[in-house]
């Protein structure tokens, strides 16, 4: 057969041949292909005789525009799909094939679709097999729920048909309707169950998939169906593979309820394991990786079959087999030794993906004997890989690392080397955070990696490295045996690098030189020589560093001077800016005192995010009036608070307003042993208002057990930068009192004169009813996680533990039961506990915390939902106190 | 995971990595920007490498991608993280083989070109809305290689076994009305 585009007959309109350049030129025959001209040519559909050859030229044509990112406006469309069905009259089989597929393409509207459906049903009940099957599968694609229950009798009675296309189009069919239409297609489960006897292999696959997602919800009748199909004989490996996954989730749902004992149809699983398909084999031995606290015995003979995978002459294999294995590397180290020696020939394996796999899987599992040869076989293999292989290996070095501290010198040798090479920012900077990780965890590694760094720097092209570099020598330098010999490096920075650097460096020298004292007099010499640099940065630093350095040595001015050279900076750095920005040179200095601590819209997620990334160097030192150590510090800092003792507790922000409201407010509520502190933070979101004299009043009669006894108000709260009153409250010591504050804000307005700035002098009193604000348990109870929680549990006293049963009503999920518990509790979900996996109809839930008075206390608690949704929970509670431990049943009881 | 195996994408560039043929099932790539751009990313991982005798497999964006290369023509199929990749494999082959066969063995850029039609339907019968469909690359290519022989064209005109076969079937469908 020629294509449709047979040469002689088509390639010539298109492309002038001239034989000289025949190689050169690149022939297509779709060159110069045109969206407008295609249209017109579309025409030709609507011959009163139909050209075939033609049509499904023109047809290939259209099809390849949109396959290659063309749309087609719904004019166009709809036009071209009209004539198309205009087709249905060739009885050309090729034409219908072709005609089949671009209505597909087209996805023509439900009011356009009625044109083509009585030709489709013709086709579908057509004699010829080619066109029932894609008569199915096309009218499946564009239909709706009206018309499917029209055609449902002939889509039944072709999922029994005896053509296995026909099966396979409706199976397929089915499930693609199944999203949309659930009511139908679950009709349909006889002819189904028929189709998974078929002795076609793609059709009992098709029949088995739609069957269980017909039956998904009915976990019974889930578990039946794999219970009989293991014991039978399935004859397709695609529809075997389904069945393992179907099995295993079975074996999920029968662990969470409880079942002990010998693992159900986990003998299947292993027999799969025997299966002379490959991809059976595979699915089989992951399915067994993934159990739920799957043991060494379960795991040996999956591993088995994993580890022949891994010298098969197949890379699918090989990758399937490296892959599975370095997931279990992360939870079962010890079952993955023994293909430590089949894994170390995968390391010069040609696919790069297989030897990543295989470096950082070895650097998992292997011992510390082993760490030498393997940075010695790693080392060989870096220099032909990409970057992004290359920082997979870097990152596992690093925790490979801080597994083995004695093995420090080789592994930092190694990083030492790579640093020395070329490569891409990302890269080196994954090199550097290792080596200051390691620097930071192993004190023995402190004055080798420093100084490797400082070779680093000597040549290094990316200023964000250097002067972070700079930045943690001027830390760390200084502490060192002999800082002295850090000097040369960072002084050469001073002569050969850009402004940036430059400035880094002399801070740098100015660290050394005010910690060290006997290199005092040669820093000074060194810093006098950078103020007659070129950048009026460099010149700054080093004349204000020389005046520090010149202090007259006095206790209190050496203070300053630390806390100035060493500390960190009190404002976050958006606010600073924003000050500065608006700061008037005039007379008066600027003060950093009036500049906002609050951090202000700034997501809560990601002040989290921030806080949980200490490693290497880019952690910027967090903002101080946020975190718990920043509200510790802001309270300290007031006089009034200073006596309540101990912080316990600061909860997150609350809003007490709606978005978008004139001034927006939330509070924050600080817990102390017999004291409670609101923190309310304020902005006004009005640029002509000036508010001063800001105070919340509160008003306690629905809070017994609470005093006030203080109150800070805000002196002067301007357009767009926060401000914080406070109000402080009385509460029995120890006790956890709950209740409810209502919070009126009153101030003074005074207008503002948008083109000046200036506020007039006389104002208006008025207030501003904020929302209510209450004081609950989860306040009194620290999220504190324990790091194995069995061990924390047992070690508590079993006969103080306190056990009680709740019904928690009928909710959407078992999800959202948990969270609800662990908010009212507001305490710390262990490993992961607090994510119920899907379907499941009971979970455990860890859960550990700190009750104020420092008592350690934890919860487990089990849940189970019912065939209404119907919640159940079962509480136990250890708790180093008893009482707490009722209390914290007193808290659910209430809730 | 309860889902059957899904497949993502199935791509056949040439080795300049331009699309020639592209087919893709899920939204993970929106518009057609974003199809270029993972298509090009696909083509630079893998272009240096040889997949010429056996399915190469590589990750990509939380993406198993399995691959295999004939002349100019570089043939993808693209799965979910989680897949079983020697499902994927298996499709691959099958539209490897089946592409070869119907181009007769001399599979290359401009062949394919000519024959575009062959290659969408190739594609259409492979995968449904990503669920495999067939990986059987003769059936693939058969059911894909339009058949020439109209059903309906006067008997004369077809094969002796193929009249009988035609015979028999207009009589079991006579008889079963």
């Amino acid at each position: 057969r020629k294509g449709v585009f047979g040469r002689s007959a088509m390639a010539q309109p298109f492309v002038k041949k001239d034989d000289d350049h025949d190689d050169e030129m690149e022939y297509s025959p779709f060159m110069g292909i045109e969206k407008g001209a295609v249209l017109q040519e579309a025409r030709v559909f609507n011959d009163a005789q139909v050209d075939p050859r033609r049509c499904s030229q023109v047809i290939t044509k259209l099809l390849y525009l949109l396959n290659q990112g063309e749309s087609f406006t719904k004019v166009e469309a709809t036009e071209v799909f009209f004539s198309v069905t205009k087709l249905f009259q060739s009885k050309d089989t090729g034409l219908r094939r072709m005609v089949y597929l671009i209505i597909k393409e087209l996805s023509p509207s439900s009011d356009e679709v009625i044109i083509v459906t009585s030709s489709l049903m013709k086709d579908m009940n057509s004699k010829i097999d080619m066109y029932r099957a894609n008569a199915i599968r096309v009218l499946c694609r564009i239909i709706d729920g009206t018309l499917l229950t029209q055609i449902e009798r002939y889509l039944k009675q072709a999922i029994v048909d005896k053509n296995p296309v026909v099966s396979s189009a409706a199976l397929v069919s089915g499930l693609h309707l199944l999203r949309t239409n659930p009511e139908i297609v679950k009709r349909w489960s006889n002819e189904v169950q028929e189709g998974v006897q078929s002795r076609s292999a793609l059709v009992q696959f098709h029949a088995l998939a739609l069957l269980h997602q017909i039956r998904q919800n009915d976990r019974l009748a889930v578990s039946k169906l794999v219970g009989s199909l293991t014991r039978g004989s399935v004859r397709s490996p695609l529809a075997q593979c389904l069945l393992i996954r179907y099995t295993s989730q079975v074996i999920r749902d029968m662990s969470n309820h409880g079942q002990s004992g010998e693992r159900p149809f986990y003998e299947f699983l292993e027999s799969c394991l025997r299966h002379k398909a490959e991809m059976v084999i595979l699915e089989a031995a992951r399915a067994i990786t993934e159990l739920d606290g799957v043991t060494s015995r379960e795991l040996t003979p999956a591993i088995t079959v994993l580890q022949l995978f891994l010298s098969s002459p197949k890379p699918v294999l090989r990758f399937a087999a490296v892959r599975t294995l370095n997931k279990v590397s992360m939870t079962h180290p010890m079952a993955v030794t023994n293909c430590n020696i089949d894994m170390e020939s995968l390391i010069s394996d040609q696919n790069r993906s297989i030897a990543t796999l295989a470096i950082t899987t070895l650097l998992k599992t292997g011992n510390e004997s082993s760490v030498e040869r393997l940075m010695k076989q790693i080392t060989n293999f870096m220099s032909d890989i990409a970057d992004e292989f290359k920082i997979v290996v870097v990152d596992a070095i690093r925790s490979l690392c801080v597994k083995f501290p004695l093995k420090y010198r080789s592994l930092m040798t190694f990083l030492s080397n790579i640093l020395r090479e070329e490569g891409g920012f990302e890269y080196k900077r994954a090199i550097v955070d290792s080596i200051v990780t390691i620097i930071r965890d192993i004190p023995d590694a402190k004055e080798g990696g420093l100084l490797h760094l400082c070779e680093f720097i000597e040549d290094c092209e990316f200023t964000y490295l250097s002067t972070q570099i700079l930045h943690f020598l001027g830390i760390e330098g200084p502490k060192t045996s002999d800082p002295s010999k850090y000097i040369r490096y960072i002084y050469n920075r001073v002569h050969l690098e850009n402004a940036t650097v430059r400035a880094a460096a002399v801070s740098t020298l100015a660290k050394f030189g005010f910690m060290v004292d006997s290199l005092k007099p040669r820093i000074t010499v060194l810093l006098k020589r950078c103020i007659y640099d070129s950048d009026d940065e460099v010149r700054d630093r080093a004349t204000l560093f020389l005046s520090v350095l010149g202090g007259d040595g006095t206790l209190d001015a050496d203070k300053d001077s630390k806390e100035f050279l060493f500390g960190s900076l009190e404002v976050p750095l958006a606010n600073m800016e924003t000050s500065l920005k608006n700061y008037d040179p005039s007379e008066e200095a600027f003060d950093i005192n009036s500049v906002p601590k609050e951090v202000k819209s700034q997501p809560l997620a990601e002040k989290k995010a921030q806080g949980k990334k200490p490693t290497g160097l880019g952690a910027p030192p967090a903002a101080p009036a946020s975190g718990f150590e920043g509200y510790e510090r802001l309270l300290s800092s007031i006089p009034e608070f200073a006596s309540f003792g101990k912080l316990f507790k600061s909860s997150s922000p609350v809003e007490l307003t709606e978005a978008e409201t004139e001034y927006a407010v939330n509070v924050v509520k600080h817990i102390f042993d017999n004291h409670v502190v609101f923190q309310y933070n304020c902005t006004n979101t009005i640029p002509e208002q000036l508010l001063e004299r800001v105070n919340v009043i509160v008003d306690a009669s629905e809070a017994e057990e609470f005093s006030e006894i203080t109150s800070k108000a805000l002196n002067s709260l301007p357009y767009d930068s926060p401000g914080q009153a406070f109000v402080a409250f009385e509460k029995p010591a120890g006790v956890p009192a709950v209740g409810k504050f209502s919070n009126t804000l009153t101030f003074v307005v005074k207008e503002v004169d948008p083109s000046t700035g200036e506020a007039e002098d006389d104002g208006v009193e008025d207030e501003y009813q904020l929302e209510d604000l209450e004081v609950v348990s989860a306040d009194y109870i620290l999220k504190v996680s324990v790091s194995n929680f069995r061990n924390a549990w047992e070690s508590m006293n079993e006969e103080d533990e306190h056990v009680d049963e709740y019904g928690l009503g009928q909710r959407e999920s078992l999800g959202e039961a948990i969270k609800a518990v662990i908010d009212l509790l507001g305490m710390q979900p262990c490993e992961g506990t607090e994510t119920v996996p899907s379907n499941a109809r009971s979970h455990t839930c860890l859960l550990s915390g700190v009750y104020i008075g420092n008592v350690k206390v934890l919860v487990r608690a089990q849940f189970g939902m019912d065939s209404s949704k119907e919640i159940a929970m079962k509480l136990a509670v250890r708790a180093e106190d008893v009482s707490v431990a009722e209390a914290i049943h007193e808290i659910v009881a209430n809730g | 995971m309860e889902l059957p195996p899904k497949v993502k994408n199935i791509l056949l560039l040439d080795s300049e990595g331009k699309r020639i043929a592209a087919k893709y099932y899920s939204g993970d790539w929106p518009t057609n920007t974003a199809k270029e751009a993972f298509e090009k990313a696909v083509f630079s991982k893998t272009q240096k490498t040889n997949a010429r005798t056996e399915v190469e497999v590589t990750a990509l964006e939380n993406n198993i991608i399995v691959y295999k290369f004939v002349q100019d023509l570089h043939f993808f199929v693209t799965g979910g993280e989680e897949e079983n990749e020697l499902i994927l494999a298996s499709v691959l082959q099958g539209l490897f083989d089946a592409v070869n066969l119907l181009l007769r063995g001399n599979a290359d850029k401009r062949e394919a070109l000519d024959n575009l039609d062959l290659i969408f339907l190739c594609f259409d019968e492979i995968i449904d809305g990503g669920i495999v469909l067939e990986t059987d690359a003769n059936v693939i290519a058969e059911k894909a290689g339009i058949n020439s022989i109209d059903p309906n064209a006067p008997l004369s005109e077809q094969t002796i076994s193929q009249a009988l076969a035609t015979a028999r079937e207009h009589l079991t469908r006579s008889l079963m009305k």
